[in-house]
């Protein structure tokens, strides 16, 4: 039995009909709505790679039931950059290389958004610990944390 | 993955989710999800119906009581809001540092208890504290301690339709502390041990003390021999108290891939004894 939600997808109200309780919320992204920037990694909640903004939080959208987002503000990778314009942690991700191939880079931006919010500042280590929900396989974090703290200046 | 499938239905207020769930077959509470929409990923659970509680204001929130009163707790307070409150200090500690800043910002403080993984910070954390777990069903409602809340592994003395409404917890006054203490998974920040410390100090001595662990038991355990051998005492018998753990966690010690039980019985003391001397300092000052 289908049910009937509406939300707010990257700024553009979006209704579906017919949508199984039992959709994630990943899939009605990169399914539903095309948006194939939010990655699946783990599918377990552990490694943060579809972490999007639900209502302004960061969430791992492989654990939220596409029903759980009806009426909610989602923002995806796709919802970043306006005009073609990176923002800043894109640019920061971009300069600093924080990135070898790229899976995790999605969630790790929406993630760190999140995390250097209001924290111009932000240590190496708050950065880390901001982390542990975001796991990357390739670049050894070195560059992500260095990418994090060119951003938290810039969006100052 | 994807869960099996189930009926879904929500409810816009506490009466209308405990009439659902009298009339709805084999149905469960869902609040943030961050417990059961994993364990029905992986087909561990597959309930007919889930009700959609997560929308109902009523339940979410902190009321902070003066005086004497209790904090209380609604149970759609998510770990992050525990994180930054003004709550007792070792529940904000242990909410603090349940699985990372996304899964803190769904997982809710209602669906942690309700599930009752032994290996979860809570339940050890509120057994310590001393909280009241508030049920109710469609005609009446009643108040469950939290060390008789959980019954087992992935156990609760909850009745079928009964839904948590209030997590009640006391103030901490001055000369008493709190702190949690565990060695976590580092995966998923689970606890392999946990050990939380509630104490109240006056001149050095500890007055009283309440201390749980969790982790390595299937449920949360009081630690009463612990708390015997440091009451009446100063702080220089936390080490000497904590050695006692042993004979207050029983014989059914839980056993996995990431510790052996031998393992678990040995490294509990060390976070009893970090649990207590946090705590101590605490309620000095």
């Amino acid at each position: 039995m289908g049910v009937s939600i509406s939300l707010n997808i990257n700024g553009e109200a979006r209704s579906l009909d017919n949508v199984e309780p039992r959709l994630l919320l990943v899939d009605l992204i990169r399914e539903e709505l095309g948006l194939t920037g939010t990655n699946i990694g783990c599918d377990t909640s552990q490694c943060g790679a579809c972490t999007v903004h639900m209502d302004g939080l960061a969430v791992k959208s492989c654990t939220v039931l596409a029903v759980q987002a009806d009426g909610s503000d989602v923002v995806t990778i796709e919802g970043m950059a306006e005009d073609g314009q990176l923002t800043a942690m894109q640019q920061a991700f971009w300069d600093e290389h924080g990135l070898q191939c790229g899976y995790c880079t999605p969630g790790m931006i929406m993630a760190g958004v999140k995390l250097v919010e209001g924290n111009p500042d932000i240590s190496d280590e708050e950065i880390r610990h901001g982390l542990e929900g975001n796991i990357c396989r390739c670049t050894g974090y070195q560059n992500i944390v260095k990418a994090m703290k060119v951003a938290a200046q810039a969006a100052a | 993955m994807y869960p099996p499938n189930f009926n879904y239905v929500r409810a816009g207020s506490v009466a209308e989710a405990l009439s659902l769930i009298a009339s709805e077959d084999d149905a469960k509470f869902l609040a943030g999800g961050h417990s059961l929409v994993p364990a029905m990923k992986l087909r561990l659970d597959a309930p007919g119906t889930l009700i959609d509680i997560g929308r109902i204001d009523d339940l979410r929130g902190i009321s902070y009581g003066s005086g004497d009163e209790n904090d209380c707790i609604g149970p759609l307070t998510t770990h992050s809001t525990i994180a930054s409150s003004n709550l007792a200090a070792a529940l904000v500690e242990a909410a603090g540092g349940i699985g990372d800043p996304q899964v803190r910002n769904r997982g809710t403080i209602g669906g942690n208890i309700a599930h009752a993984d032994p290996a979860s910070d809570l339940p050890t954390v509120l057994t310590a504290l001393g909280a009241t777990i508030r049920v109710e069903n469609p005609s009446s409602a009643r108040n469950i301690e939290a060390a008789s809340f959980f019954t087992g592994l992935f156990e609760t003395s909850l009745e079928e339709n009964e839904l948590i409404t209030v997590i009640a917890v006391p103030r901490e006054g001055a000369g008493t502390g709190s702190a949690y203490a565990k060695l976590f998974n580092p995966a998923s920040r689970y606890a392999v041990v946990g050990a939380c410390a509630s104490v109240t100090v006056n001149n050095g001595v500890v007055s009283r003390a309440r201390v749980a662990v969790g982790g390595l038991t299937p449920m949360a355990t009081r630690c009463g021999s612990v708390e015997a051998a440091l009451e009446g005492r100063s702080t220089d018998a936390i080490n000497g108290a904590s050695a006692q753990v042993a004979s207050d966690v029983g014989d059914d010690i839980l056993e996995d891939i990431h510790a052996s039980a031998e393992y678990r019985l040995g490294v509990i003391p060390v976070y009893v004894e970090r649990a207590l001397q946090a705590a101590c300092a605490r309620a000095a000052g």
